[in-house]
């Protein structure tokens, strides 16, 4: 049984209050703009809403079949606080525990939790962007419009971009302290051998 | 041989004379426009321009907002007449703008244009303007560019010295262009000078919502009044007016107003007349006058006749004006930016007088007048003269100033802009406009910090500056730099109706503000369908009421059954949008009235009275969508005394559950 370093617990407690941020700031963005919208149209993922010109989107989507995005679409939004509330529950239980297994487990859930998001997006997008009304008025053959995982998208006359919103970089900057965590404590242990 | 060269001789002389003459002959105005003026006048694709230019239409009762320095044209926006395009006085909404104590009057004539400001300078709050004919004035809000209150002024004969405001906008004035017999009275013509008055109203504002409210009416000698300003700085409680026709004609003006060698600038110590109001001193005087709002909450104006006027006689308070001569029959009066100095432009005059604040104050204090008019004091001309601008043009109509203490004056009789400075009095620079300008506009010009750069000439004459267009022709405005020590003509540009006055504002202090959009929640209209849920239609007696909502790209309902031959049908329609730029319209074939232009979240009404049985279509006017020509419906009209029931549906195909 491991114990930690001084300055590691300080490193994931760190990591688990920085993750504190997901309830107050938008954590994904999808961004589109087309000719008629060189301002710009934005959506905002939080973590239990989506903020944002969602009702313009909407309304422009509509043409191809899509859905009208609403909260009731994702029921991610039901249980995500919760999980992000257990991170940094774990996160802290890891300082004080202060063992490195515990470090290890924090690290592993982070970023399984961060792989299970992407994929869940890609799902939710694969099935917004295929799934269709066969009534809508305009339907290009062979045409879907899944929106891109991350980066940046034609979709028709809209150039479509998605990313990392704020919350999502403190996120990210939560596993990197995590993860050089780990690799902190690995090191040490190594070079007192 | 000889005869020859003799031939030749003759023949050189004869070309070398017209070559001379012709050489000598002026320059037409193709060669005015300097070689960088049109990079100076280009806005690229999807640039701003740098000003709002708010231009007055004159007899089209509306505002025109163009672009400076490109001169692009960017809304025609209604104020005192109906507009079908958007169904400004065609819908029920805003039928009651223009309702005034003759009733419905649809249009006016438009002439001059007043920004609000404070401290002098302009804080883009709201426009004011006038109707000259029945008289009114307006208030346009500079968020959503349409027109929020219509105020009728009782006792006047044409509202032509007006809306000019204040320093800190607390009030605007209406002084008459007619005087008139008070209180409609029925007496020869020839009885002018016994029973004609003159009337100027001070029109109270209200600092938070600009609402207007006539505070008090000076009854004030039966002459014209033209036009005004305020005074400002040292000069704020101080307003001054040009007045024509002392001789008190009423017939052939053009002669017999235009003897006297003097005219008077009517100096009005407004302070001192709110002094008398609070001391209760105000007669109260029974009128009729209509006062119209418009409530963007509600999406509907109101309209509230009015029935008192408070009123001084100026000849009964000695201490409230003073009259100072004024060489013959002065159009502009117009105060420079620090308020020390009122130029009257004497528009049959050769020269100029400037007076000065200061020496019109002394000359009161010592009393140092050459006479009285109807026993008001009469100001001794030198002793209020700062001087003379000394031929200075012909038929000097207005000027305004710049930042570096210049003055720029409308000359209409030379058709020229001559720009001078206003302590010294020097002439500095003269340039043409074609043809016959009459008011100008530098931005900022009336106020106490102009913001220089241009000013724009509004030409009375257009004759060949635009491709011709039959008899009638655009009006031509002229665009020229005063950056530099020589004016420079950049840009012609036409302007609608016929411009009179204008100001320009920084685009800076407008476009942070502009309305994009009004809250769907925020909709208090009495017939507003919030969402398709609310879509209804309604029967009152012979009245049909339809709630309809209207988004890209369907009208619920689309269809409607159960109207009778006899029924009125009212079309409530709600734009459900909420994204910037995107309006619906709204048609129906036979309607006697107009479209209407809906914006995002607001509710209008078109009245629709059909005068045969059948089914009618309506739709969309306002191109929306790719789905824009499917945005539609149809109405069924049955005959009177039928049965067919009252229903209404969107997507309903009949059969289908």
């Amino acid at each position: 049984m491991k114990k930690l370093k001084p300055l590691s617990r300080i490193l994931i407690i760190l990591s688990a209050v920085l993750m504190v941020s997901g309830y107050f700031l938008p954590l994904w963005q999808i961004l589109m703009w087309a000719p008629q919208y060189p301002e710009g149209l934005d959506m905002q993922i939080w973590i239990n809403d989506i903020k944002g010109d969602v009702k313009i989107i909407s309304a422009l989507n509509h043409y191809i079949g899509m859905r009208h995005i609403e909260v009731s679409m994702f029921p991610e939004f039901q249980y995500m606080i919760y999980i992000v509330g257990f991170l940094i529950a774990f996160g802290l239980l890891a300082s004080l525990v202060n063992r490195r297994f515990m470090l290890v487990t924090f690290t592993t859930l982070i970023i399984a939790c961060a792989l299970a998001a992407l994929v869940d997006f890609y799902l939710w997008g694969y099935d917004y962007g295929h799934n269709l009304d066969p009534t809508a008025p305009i339907i290009v053959p062979g045409m879907s419009y899944q929106p891109p995982l991350i980066g940046t998208k034609q979709l028709l006359n809209f150039t479509a971009f998605s990313g990392p919103d704020i919350g999502g970089w403190i996120f990210i900057a939560s596993g990197i302290l995590a993860i050089g965590t780990v690799v902190f404590e690995f090191k040490r242990f190594h070079n007192k051998i | 041989m000889k005869t020859r060269t003799t031939i030749f001789k003759m023949l050189a002389l004869l070309i070398g004379t017209a070559a001379v003459f012709s050489s000598c002959k002026p320059k037409g105005p193709a060669d005015v426009a300097m070689g960088d003026a049109a990079s100076k006048v280009y806005v690229a694709p999807g640039k701003y321009d740098e000003f709002y230019n708010i231009v007055s239409g004159g007899f089209n009762g509306q505002i025109a907002v163009y672009g400076i320095p490109s001169g692009r044209l960017f809304k025609i926006l209604p104020v005192f007449s109906v507009f079908p395009e958007s169904g400004y006085g065609y819908s029920e909404e805003t039928k009651p703008m223009l309702n005034t104590s003759h009733g419905f009057v649809p249009w006016d004539d438009l002439h001059h244009i007043a920004l609000s400001t404070t401290k002098g300078e302009h804080d883009g709050r709201w426009i004011f303007a006038n109707g000259n004919n029945t008289p009114r004035v307006a208030r346009v809000s500079f968020k959503s560019f349409r027109t929020e209150e219509i105020l009728e002024i009782p006792n006047s004969g044409g509202n032509h010295s007006s809306p000019f405001i204040t320093e800190n906008t607390e009030y605007l004035v209406a002084g008459t262009r007619f005087s008139i017999p008070m209180d409609n009275k029925d007496v020869p013509i020839s009885s002018y000078k016994e029973n004609f008055k003159g009337s100027i109203s001070f029109v109270k504002i209200d600092p938070v919502n600009g609402h207007m409210n006539i505070a008090f009416q000076l009854r004030t000698p039966g002459f014209n009044y033209d036009l005004s300003r305020a005074g400002k700085g040292p000069s704020h409680g101080w307003f001054f007016f040009s007045c024509y026709n002392t001789e008190q004609a009423y017939t052939l003006l053009e002669v017999n107003a235009s003897q006297k060698d003097k005219d008077f600038i009517m100096a009005v110590n407004w302070k001192k007349a709110e002094e008398y109001i609070a001391q209760g001193k105000g007669k109260t005087e029974k009128v009729r006058y209509a006062h119209n709002t418009y409530d963007d909450k509600t999406h509907s104006a109101t309209s509230k006749m009015e029935n008192e006027v408070l009123v001084l006689d100026v000849s009964e308070f000695p201490d409230i004006v003073y009259f100072i001569p004024c060489a013959k029959s002065p159009h502009g009066c117009d105060v420079d930016p620090t308020g020390e100095y009122i130029v009257g432009s004497g528009k049959l005059a050769a020269m100029m007088p400037v007076f000065s604040f200061t020496k019109i104050q002394n000359a009161i204090a010592n009393k140092d007048y050459e006479g009285d008019f109807n026993g008001i004091p009469v100001i001794k001309y030198e002793a209020a003269l700062h001087g003379e601008v000394k031929k200075p043009g012909l038929g000097p109509l207005h000027t305004e100033f710049d930042e570096k203490g210049n003055a720029y004056t409308s000359m209409f009789v030379s058709s020229e802009i001559v720009k001078w400075n206003v302590k010294t009095l020097e002439i500095l620079d003269r340039v043409p406009t074609y043809y016959s300008i009459g008011h100008l506009s530098v931005p900022g010009g009336p106020t106490a910090k102009p913001h220089g750069k241009y000013v724009i000439a509004y030409n009375k004459i257009t004759k060949d500056r635009y491709l011709p267009t039959g008899p009638e022709l655009s009006q031509s405005a002229q665009l020229y730099d005063i950056s530099g020590d020589k004016m420079r003509l950049l840009l012609d540009f036409p302007t609608v109706g016929e411009p009179h006055y204008a100001e320009a504002i920084p685009a800076s202090m407008i476009t942070p503000t502009s309305t994009k959009i009004y809250k769907i929640e925020e909709n208090e209209h009495q017939y507003a369908a919030k969402g398709e849920a609310q879509a209804k239609v309604e029967r009152k007696g012979n009245e049909i009421h339809v709630y309809m909502t209207a988004i890209r790209s369907h009208l619920t309902p689309d269809n409607i059954e159960g109207v009778r031959l006899g029924d009125e049908v009212f079309f409530h329609v709600t734009n459900l949008e909420q994204d910037w730029d995107v309006p619906h319209g709204f048609a129906i074939k036979g309607a006697a009235n107009a479209e209407i232009l809906i914006m995002p979240g607001e509710t209008q009404t078109l009245k629709w009275k059909p005068l045969t049985t059948g089914v009618v279509p309506f739709y969309c006017t306002d191109f929306c969508s790719a789905l824009h020509q499917e945005m539609s419906g149809y109405i069924r009209i049955s005959p009177a005394g039928s049965n067919t029931p009252l229903k209404f549906s969107t997507g309903k195909i009949e059969g289908q559950p």
